[in-house]
């Protein structure tokens, strides 16, 4: 089922059998049929450890989507409600709850708080009057979701405003839980390193919670043999540039969402004739991506440059073994054959679903605009002309193109000189609010809050120190065969990379005059282990690092790490974990004060048919739509991604139409 | 040897310790026992005084809001405040060891332990204000903002403003805690009484100025942002508050009068061409963009003339020039174009100038649509030869290329665009008629 996430060193399988095995726990203890009314936002991050055939084995009946007004009739015994701790969901709840048809047979309703129980929506359940109609109000500890073998993410949104912008830390502690869940699976982690004031908070509470742990010690031998703890704002730069690998640039043009992706579907129309293929399909193609398909797992992390070349190897290989059909004489031979058409069927699916993919981005990849955009970002992180007003930012602006993208840009140069001057600062500002609204005044207050815009402090720029030290920019890049974690942005090695790699070798002793300009803290702590467990390392074994990254990650970062894990004499093998899977844009969003009626109302373009930006509109679109709330006052509807998530799972890239037959008639509300 | 004996059995048989097999150890099922045992360790810690319930991995959470009991705190209310709980009575059994909650004693450590496991335990015993902040330090020592978070409710509602907001200056990480709970129940009144208790200014500021945006009226809003402008915002902040104000002042009179114009149905502008929304809340490009529109040739006096706003925002002008042109280019006005870009000099000579440069006019203009001749007029206009030659090309002002070929002498450039242009029409007579002059000293 979800073999993939066992491939790798350390097998996350393990992880993932133990939430859903409390998930079971849970709908068990609410004995009886049921229905669950989902908060839409954790449809995807469930579809990734349970499917929907393990929701119906607990007598799961029906599924909606948490909408106001009433809920839809379901003849079930218990109504479950599966939501994240906002306060917006309890009055929805409430809402629901006191529309409950009294006539009908009695219901029992419970709340599972993901990730964690809050005092507060209790209390807001308390004043709304219906706090006492809930059976059970228990919470589901999904900190740490397995989303590849080597990766870990706790999908949790706006864990980067809350620490670096309210100073709120709920979510490090739920870091630290779920780094406390890791080690009571995989053992003591001997070696904790960190860099950021985020990382110490982290390690300080995993500490704590050591200490506090009465019980017996843990004597499972460690796997892990480093944590590496990484501030998000220790690199700002990275997010902010674009992402050049396959994965990322998907992710930078689409938004991939709970390793799903939505595309046009025009490109994937059936091309066989006599399919029913008549009219184009209008509805987005849903894929999803995964290393659990063998050719994602190879183009996932190359540069986009280097894909085609392995797509169209992939297509003569392909064709050639359909071709061996001729060649099958006997019997012997053509059952053989046989036996290998499903294989074979699924790699040209396969195939045929990355060339269409491949054929967008490059339609995008090859735009001018998105050429001059890139020239841009590269001149930034070379360092050439940081410390003046750029011509193509103030086009952008002038065109009207998306405030994202804009915003993008002014905080690339801004990190990328350690803060602009007043004058370039005031101008950019001025604009930006004149253009798209002096409202933005909150946005932009923000990101100077989070360090992502500001002045240059004693006209001091730190960021050739940074760059020449940390090697940020490599001139001579090999995008088809790389030879460093520079190929990911064809030219900038990710910053955040580059310390886990001096970490690795030779150590951060090498560079303590740069740590001592990254913000934060650096530090090291030991956690001693009975000598029982002490590993002894074979030699040629490679260590394995597990790498926490506070405030979120992006794709290609990801791309470099396990570039790092497959070199040859690299010494280490990375396991990834995060706060949030993110890219400059979803970032931008998360840090933007927008009132929801704003984003809503104003047009991409203005209504008065001033003309805007070209393909660049379709990332607004992505953020925009990727952000969904689930209290639109339209009435209930199926959980339509999650629903989709969670069956996709259960019948595999297969689609075995039994299987979807049957959930949707279960999930069939009115 | 006895002793030891018994101490093995009691080792094989205790159903805490794992008993060696030989089994496999790497397949998957014991992985997972194994890993379930852990799981469960950890719940030592999370939970360490429930039962010993191998079973139960991590759930912490228990039903709350059944039948009362005399004397025990479950519901939230019951821990928070002093009414008495809802009592509906859903049937369903107590959980082992929740009667251990009701105990009087627990110490402002021990209780705030208890919170952070989803126990249920009372805050009110806790009178003195040395008991409330020691509750405080406990929960930021646990990092836990759902327990701070609690705690902070608690002190809200049994401290004076002053002493709450004196003791939380002296612990940061409360403050921002209750700053962020605040945010988050909207409780802007003492959200700004207590950043002016702290006196910051900025924060004060823009936190009441945040608030317009859940203003729909525009009159209302109008007013409100009229008690933002005294406020002690930055220097340039201050002025862009200013001028979202007055801007928002302008919009609300040009709205009015326009919706009658356009109803009235005599202003041929608003005939041809209605609006599609309101100008209100417009960003102020747009707005000129909108003035530029339908108010061009409008007086300076004029509220809603181009002219007057510029004047009135400081709008630059490559952000003028750029707007007015393209609301001029999108009614196809080429005159005011053609005006925009001429400059008269104190001889009274004219002379073309863009401060946007030419090859943004002729983008702008190809977007709208603009007819070759008016292209190839502010084609001309492009300084570098090489952007020149590019668009000329690019949108296809034969003239332009073929002439600039020819300044450059660049025969073969020019042979290859001979294959470009529509065989037999005019464009390749100039061309072959150039190529066949004897007065040309091709460089190529």
């Amino acid at each position: 089922m979800a073999a993939h996430l066992s491939y790798g060193r350390v097998n996350l399988n393990v992880l993932r059998e133990a939430v859903r095995r409390e998930l079971r726990e849970f709908l068990d203890k609410c004995a009886g049929s049921k229905a669950i009314v989902w908060d839409e936002y954790l449809t995807g991050p469930f579809g990734l450890i349970a499917q929907y055939s393990l929701l119906k084995e607990h007598e799961v009946e029906k599924m909606f989507t948490l909408k106001k007004s009433r809920l839809p009739p379901a003849d079930v015994k218990n109504i479950i409600f599966f939501v994240r701790p906002k306060l917006e969901l309890m009055d929805i709840i409430a809402e629901n709850v006191l529309s409950e048809d009294r006539r009908g047979p009695p219901r029992d309703f419970h709340i599972l708080f993901v990730p964690r129980r809050s005092l507060l929506c209790e209390q807001r359940l308390e004043h709304l009057g219906v706090l006492g109609t809930f059976a059970r109000r228990e919470e589901y500890s999904l900190d740490l979701i397995p989303f590849e073998g080597d990766l870990l993410s706790m999908e949790s949104e706006g864990a980067f405003k809350e620490c670096y912008l309210e100073g709120d830390q709920t979510s490090l502690f739920h870091a630290a839980k779920g780094l406390m869940t890791l080690q009571a699976l995989y053992g003591t982690i001997p070696q904790i390193y960190g860099k950021g004031d985020c990382a110490r908070q982290v390690a300080n509470m995993m500490i704590r919670m050591k200490r506090e742990f009465t019980g017996s010690q843990n004597s499972i031998f460690p796997v892990f043999d480093n944590l590496l703890l990484l501030d998000r704002n220790v690199d700002l730069l990275t997010p902010l540039a674009t992402q050049l690998t396959y994965e990322g640039l998907i992710d930078e043009i689409y938004g991939i969402q709970n390793s799903y992706v939505k595309l046009p579907p025009e490109k994937f129309a059936p091309k066989k004739q006599g399919e029913g293929g008549k009219d184009l399909p209008t509805e987005a193609k849903r894929l999803q991506l995964s290393s659990a398909e063998e050719l994602y797992a190879e183009i996932r992390d190359k540069n986009f440059n280097a894909v085609g070349s392995v797509l169209s190897k992939k297509a003569k290989i392909i064709s050639a073994a359909f071709e061996e059909r001729h060649n099958a004489k006997t019997v012997g031979e053509i059952k053989q054959f046989v036996s290998q058409l499903p294989h074979m069927q699924a790699a040209r699916g396969s195939l045929a679903n990355h060339t269409s993919i491949a054929e967008l981005i490059k339609d995008v990849t090859t735009s001018e605009d998105f050429f001059d955009k890139l020239t841009v970002e590269q001149e930034f992180m070379s360092g050439i002309d940081t410390d003046k007003v750029n011509n193509y930012i103030e086009d952008c602006i002038a065109q009207k193109h998306p405030l994202i993208k804009v915003l993008r840009l002014v905080c690339l140069q801004s990190v990328c000189n350690s803060g602009l001057k007043q004058k370039v600062l005031d101008h950019y500002k001025r604009e930006i609010l004149q253009t798209y609204g002096f409202e933005h005044m909150l946005t932009l207050c923000n990101l100077e809050k989070a360090g992502l815009l500001k002045l240059q402090a004693g006209g001091r720029n730190n960021y050739p120190t940074l760059r020449k030290t940390l090697r940020l920019w490599m001139d001579d890049v090999n995008e088809q065969n790389p030879t460093d974690i520079s190929y990911v942005h064809s030219g900038y090695a990710p910053l955040s990379v580059r310390l886990a790699q001096l970490l690795s070798r030779p150590g951060w002793r090498s560079i303590e005059e740069v740590l001592r300009i990254l913000p934060g803290p650096h530090f090291e702590e030991r956690q001693p282990l009975p000598t029982g467990l002490q590993k002894k390392r074979q030699p040629g074994e490679n260590r394995v690092t597990l790498i926490f990254f506070l405030g979120g990650i992006t794709f290609a970062e990801i791309a470099a790490l396990r570039f790092l894990s497959q070199l040859e004499d690299g010494g280490t093998e990375y396991v990834i974990a995060t706060t949030k899977l993110l890219n400059g844009s979803s970032w931008m969003e998360e840090l933007m004060e927008n009132p929801s009626e704003s984003l809503e109302e104003a047009p991409p373009e203005d209504a008065f048919g001033r003309s805007s930006g070209h393909s660049v509109c379709v990332q607004m679109e992505v953020v925009m739509s990727a952000h969904c709330t689930p209290c639109a006052s339209s009435p209930h509807t199926l959980p339509l991604s999650g629903e989709r998530g969670l069956t996709e799972q259960a019948a595999g890239t297969a689609h075995s139409s039994s299987e979807q037959a049957d959930s949707a008639s279960c999930l069939d509300s009115v | 040897m006895n002793r030891t004996k018994v101490d093995e059995e009691e080792y094989w048989n205790s159903s805490k310790f794992k008993a060696f097999t030989f089994d496999d150890e790497d397949d998957e099922l014991s992985q997972l026992k194994e890993s379930k045992r852990a799981v469960n360790s950890l719940r030592d810690f999370v939970d360490d005084d429930d039962d010993d319930d191998l079973e139960r991995v991590s759930w912490s959470g228990e039903p709350v809001g059944s039948r009362t009991r005399p004397g025990s705190f479950q519901s939230l209310s019951d821990a928070l405040s002093d009414t008495p709980a809802k009592s509906y009575a859903p049937e369903l059994g107590r959980p082992k060891g929740e009667h251990r909650d009701y105990s009087n004693d627990w110490s402002p450590s021990d209780t705030v332990r208890r919170l952070r496991k989803g126990k249920v335990c009372s805050l009110e015993r806790f009178r003195s204000l040395q008991d409330k902040l020691q509750l405080l330090e406990e929960a930021v020592i646990m990092h836990d903002g759902n327990v701070i978070t609690a705690v902070l409710i608690f002190l809200k509602r049994t401290l004076s403003k002053e002493i709450l907001f004196r003791e939380l200056e002296v612990r940061q990480v409360a403050l921002r805690h209750f700053i962020h709970f605040l945010k988050e129940i909207g409780d802007q009144k003492l959200l700004l009484d207590l950043f002016r208790f702290l006196d910051r200014t900025e924060e004060l500021a823009l936190s009441h100025y945040r608030e317009h945006l859940n203003i729909q009226d525009p009159e209302k809003r109008k007013d409100f942002l009229k008690t933002c402008i005294g406020l002690p915002f930055s220097a340039e902040d201050s002025a862009h508050i200013q001028d979202h104000y007055t801007l928002l002042e302008r919009q609300i009179i040009i709205e009015a009068n326009d919706r009658h114009l356009e109803s009235a149905g005599q202003t041929e502008i608003f005939r041809k061409h209605p609006r599609k929304a309101s100008i209100l809340n417009m960003p102020l490009v747009t707005t000129l963009f909108y003035s530029c529109f339908y108010h061009y040739t409008e007086a300076e006096g004029t509220f809603s003339s181009p002219i007057n706003l510029k004047k009135t925002f400081k709008i630059p002008d490559k952000q003028y020039v750029l707007t007015a042109l393209a609301a001029r280019a999108k009614l196809r006005a080429w005159h005011d174009v053609d005006a925009l870009f001429t400059t008269k000099n104190w001889l009274g000579y004219t002379k073309k100038r863009a401060p946007i440069g030419f090859h943004r006019v002729v983008e702008i203009l190809h977007k709208n649509s603009a007819p070759v001749q008016i292209l190839q007029e502010y084609v001309n206009l492009v300084e570098d030869v090489d952007t020149k030659l590019n668009l000329a090309t690019k949108f296809k002002c034969h003239d332009v290329v073929i002439d600039t070929c020819r300044d450059l002498k660049d025969r073969q450039q020019l042979l290859a665009y001979r294959s470009k242009v529509d065989k037999g029409s005019a464009e390749e007579e100039k061309i072959d008629a150039i190529l066949s002059s004897s007065q040309i000293r091709w460089k190529n």
